[in-house]
């Protein structure tokens, strides 16, 4: 058997990473994504780690879509979106955003071991640093309380998120609906929509 | 049906399902671990947990012998535990279908080495299946069942974590229900003794050749012919990083990578001026191809880690795309005992004690990690107690109380035989049995003594202090290592005992408890910025600018442990943490 395939393909595939730290809800916001892409009738590869990482370490998650996507991986250079539940966090996975690309960050730090025991200094300046490369910052915590539920600041960022891939409203949140607890969909669907409002107040434009 | 978006375990589930698969049986993984807690979920299935990997093939080929469709899964070090009963099972060979799914962890996400678990198919003379995307993983499970049953042997299909935990689109299909076979004895089949072995490994060779005509013509491999310059051989997903970082190759895919379809390469190698191989881990295919005499250029790829497109174009002399520059100086995360985990009290304790602790593999690995350091060792599963004996037998520890510490999950897959070993030979090993009522690291799987089953049921919760007893301890007590007193001074009291001494430290998982307590917040004015408080490592705590305390009250789960270490009172209940304006 001998098959070909069209490999323009490879061109027109979107990638997005989630970054954050383990346990802050980036496996459930990256799954979310994967679905509205397939769910819009595009090829979807999703890539995330489970096991050792979700105990508070640095986490990342792939979600690649397009018309035919390859590899679950990528390298440095080669995200069109990097959005990071926390600060530290995008500054270690910069590099992985093309030039080109899209930075939404959550503006909280949670401090990783070496500093909490005072081994390390906190980094100063990550903020700046961030700016500089044009990131949009979003008080992910602050909204989500604001929505009922300080647990869903992974959601807030979703909606952020949202704003800057092509999928219309209605099947993010048919998606994300399905995907949540039914308790408490009512209060995604809040802090959803807090995430895109407060991208759609002009940050978050490419 | 329509394309679902699953993950390859998901999917590795989905094919044992409509192959009709009716036994299962697993010792929970990382990245294996989903496979099961999935089928466990689908009609018409017994999923079950075994305390170790070697139970759980044991499980599958008597079931298989019974006529039962049977799937056994595991992560790769779970092969090494369960290499004994493979290596004489493809003797046998299967009454039904026998499928075993290992996966591997190239770039150790979640594992205490690396292993490539294609060498066991060879070694054992396992035929092997290698899927490259979730659709892969559900056809060739599916298909597995039938190559197990038309070869009487069984067959290995084998993951990594980028099939396991990576989702794909898929298009499910129907179950067909496949009647059982009823069992039959056959001496000279399935009893082992030499006279019938040596029979039977004769048999084995010509169940290998009808394996090796299948792998020719195996509709899991393919070719794609573009140009003859680069012909790449591939496998798993390997191949995917070939499609994106070399367009322009040719590439043959191969689907069973044991035994190898040698025609179907020399065919291929035969087409293109420059044959390579990519692969993660081990040079297997690499090895293969020039032992069959072929030229193989080598295109100088690790054998340690993940390949990533980026990787495998720079060894074919692309240029690395233009990036940002990556930011220097940032602290490393590594990943941390929970707020509120019961085995932090534990190890404060031993911390206190300067104990040599020999350590075992699950959530409390993380307090070999500073600021609490007090592990000293981490090998297998199970480790902790033979290695405390014979550091016990060494004298290496120069009167500094040793113990072994292990999880109720480890304990259970092979602490036990451990403990029997001490008590044998008169050791005075102290063990520690972090008793959190469940298996933790894995994302929560239940294990013999907690009670329940993989499918809900209940089960007897077998008493970890009257199993100790059996086995001949006579010094065994329980105490609740979230009182961090009363935890020091039964391990202490343990270790003065003469003979073997088992400590239970028996409180749930923090991430299992429901009710969440207020969090703390440390009070400026009484804080001394003694840093007592920081040694626990907990994540809710750190120091502000004047070294002082503070607790983040967004990850506080009000466990109280730090308010046992405060010896000024400096830490008190506060609100919850939305009332009161978020997180610092
Ligand atoms: C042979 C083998 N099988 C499985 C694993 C994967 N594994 C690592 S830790 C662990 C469970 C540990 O559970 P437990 O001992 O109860 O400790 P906890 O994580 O709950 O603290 C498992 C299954 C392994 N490392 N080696």
């Amino acid at each position: 058997m001998t098959i070909t395939t069209d490999d323009a393909a490879v061109q027109a595939v979107t990638t997005v990473m989630l970054v954050g730290v383990g346990g802050q809800g980036t496996i459930l916001a990256s799954d979310v994504l994967a679905k509205v892409a397939a769910a819009a009738g595009l090829d979807v590869k999703l890539a995330e780690v489970h096991g050792m990482s979700q105990r508070g370490g640095s986490v990342d998650t792939v979600v690649r879509f397009g018309t035919q996507v390859f590899s679950p991986v990528v390298d440095p250079g080669s995200a069109d979106h990097l959005i990071a539940f926390e600060l530290t966090e995008a500054a270690r996975w910069l590099h992985f955003l093309k030039p080109s690309g899209r930075l939404v960050t959550n503006s909280r730090t949670i401090a990783p071991l070496p500093v909490l025991i005072g081994d390390c200094q906190p980094s100063t300046g990550i903020e700046a640093a961030l700016d500089y490369e044009g990131a949009v910052f979003i008080d992910a915590e602050e909204l989500a309380c604001e929505a009922g539920s300080s647990r869903s600041a992974n959601v807030v960022l979703l909606g952020a998120m949202s704003v800057g891939l092509p999928f219309p409203v209605e099947l993010w949140r048919e998606v994300l609906a399905g995907r949540v607890p039914p308790k408490s969909v009512e209060a995604n669907l809040a802090a959803f929509e807090l995430g895109r409002r407060a991208c759609e107040r002009g940050a978050c434009e490419l | 049906m329509a394309h679902s978006l699953l993950s390859g375990n998901e999917a590795i589930a989905r094919g044992a399902w409509e192959a009709g698969v009716s036994v299962a049986a697993a010792y929970p993984g990382t990245p294996s671990t989903e496979i099961l807690e999935n089928l466990a979920r689908m009609d018409g299935v017994r999923a079950e947990w075994a305390p170790n990997e070697k139970v759980a093939l044991e499980v599958g080929i008597g079931a298989s012998v019974g006529g039962a469709r049977s799937l056994v899964t595991m992560k790769h070090v779970g092969l090494n535990v369960a290499a004994d009963p493979l290596f004489t099972a493809v003797y046998t060979g299967v009454g039904a279908g026998l499928v075993l799914v290992v996966a591997d962890d190239p770039g150790m996400h979640s594992s205490q080495n690396e292993q490539d678990t294609r060498n066991y198919a060879a070694f054992a003379r396992v035929p092997m299946l290698e899927p490259t995307d979730s659709a892969e993983a559900l056809a060739m499970t599916k298909a597995a069942f039938g190559l197990s049953e038309e070869l009487d042997l069984p067959v290995l299909v084998r993951s990594t974590t980028r099939l396991s935990h990576g989702k794909t689109l898929v298009e499910p299909g129907e179950r067909v229900e496949v009647p059982g076979r009823p069992y039959a004895k056959l001496l000279g089949k399935y009893v082992m003794m030499p006279g019938m072995a040596r029979k039977r490994r004769i048999d084995l060779e010509q169940r290998l050749s009808r394996a090796r005509a299948l792998s020719e013509d195996s509709p899991f491999t393919f070719e794609e012919a573009r140009g003859s310059a680069i012909g790449v051989v591939t496998s798993g997903v390997a191949y995917q990083l070939v499609r994106e970082a070399l367009p322009e190759a040719s590439v043959l895919k191969i689907g069973m990578t044991y035994p190898l379809p040698e025609q179907r390469i020399r065919d291929f190698a035969a087409k293109v001026e420059r044959l390579v191989v990519v692969e993660e881990l081990d040079p297997y295919l690499m090895s293969n191809l020039l032992a069959m005499g072929l030229i193989v250029d080598d295109a100088g790829l690790a054998h340690i880690g993940e390949l990533t497109p980026g990787v495998v174009a720079a060894a074919f002399g692309a240029a690395a795309p233009e990036t940002r520059d990556p930011m220097e100086d940032l602290p490393a995360r590594p990943p941390m005992l929970c707020p509120g985990c019961p085995h932090r009290g534990v190890f404060a304790a031993l911390r206190a004690m300067d104990a040599v602790v020999m350590g075992d593999i699950g959530c409390y690995t993380l307090a070999a990690l500073p600021p609490l350091s007090a592990m000293d060792s981490c090998v297998c599963m199970g480790a902790s107690i033979g290695m405390a004996h014979g550091l016990g037998l060494s004298g290496g520890a120069e009167g500094r109380p040793v113990v072994a510490v292990l999880g109720d999950s480890t304990f259970a897959h092979s602490g036990l035989t451990g403990l029997l070993d001490v008590v044998y030979n008169g050791g005075v090993s102290t063990v520690i049995v972090l008793d959190n009522r469940i298996t933790a690291m894995t994302g929560h799987q239940d294990n013999p003594f907690t009670g329940r089953t993989l499918q809900g049921g209940s089960a007897p919760e077998i008493d970890i202090e009257a199993v100790c007893r059996a086995l001949g301890v006579a010094d065994v007590r329980t105490v609740d290592p979230n009182l961090l007193k009363p935890t020091r001074t039964a391990i202490e009291a343990a270790l003065v005992h003469p003979g073997p001494s088992v400590v239970i430290a028996k409180a749930p998982c923090a991430l299992l408890t429901k009710e969440r307590p207020d969090p703390f917040a440390v009070d400026e004015e009484a804080c001394t910025a003694c840093g007592e408080c920081i040694r626990l490592g907990c994540p809710a705590l750190s120091r502000d600018g004047t070294a002082r305390a503070v607790i983040d009250i967004t990850l506080c789960v009000g466990c109280r442990q730090c308010v046992q270490v405060c010896k000024y009172g400096a830490i008190q209940r506060t609100g919850a943490a939305c009332d009161i304006g978020g997180s610092r």
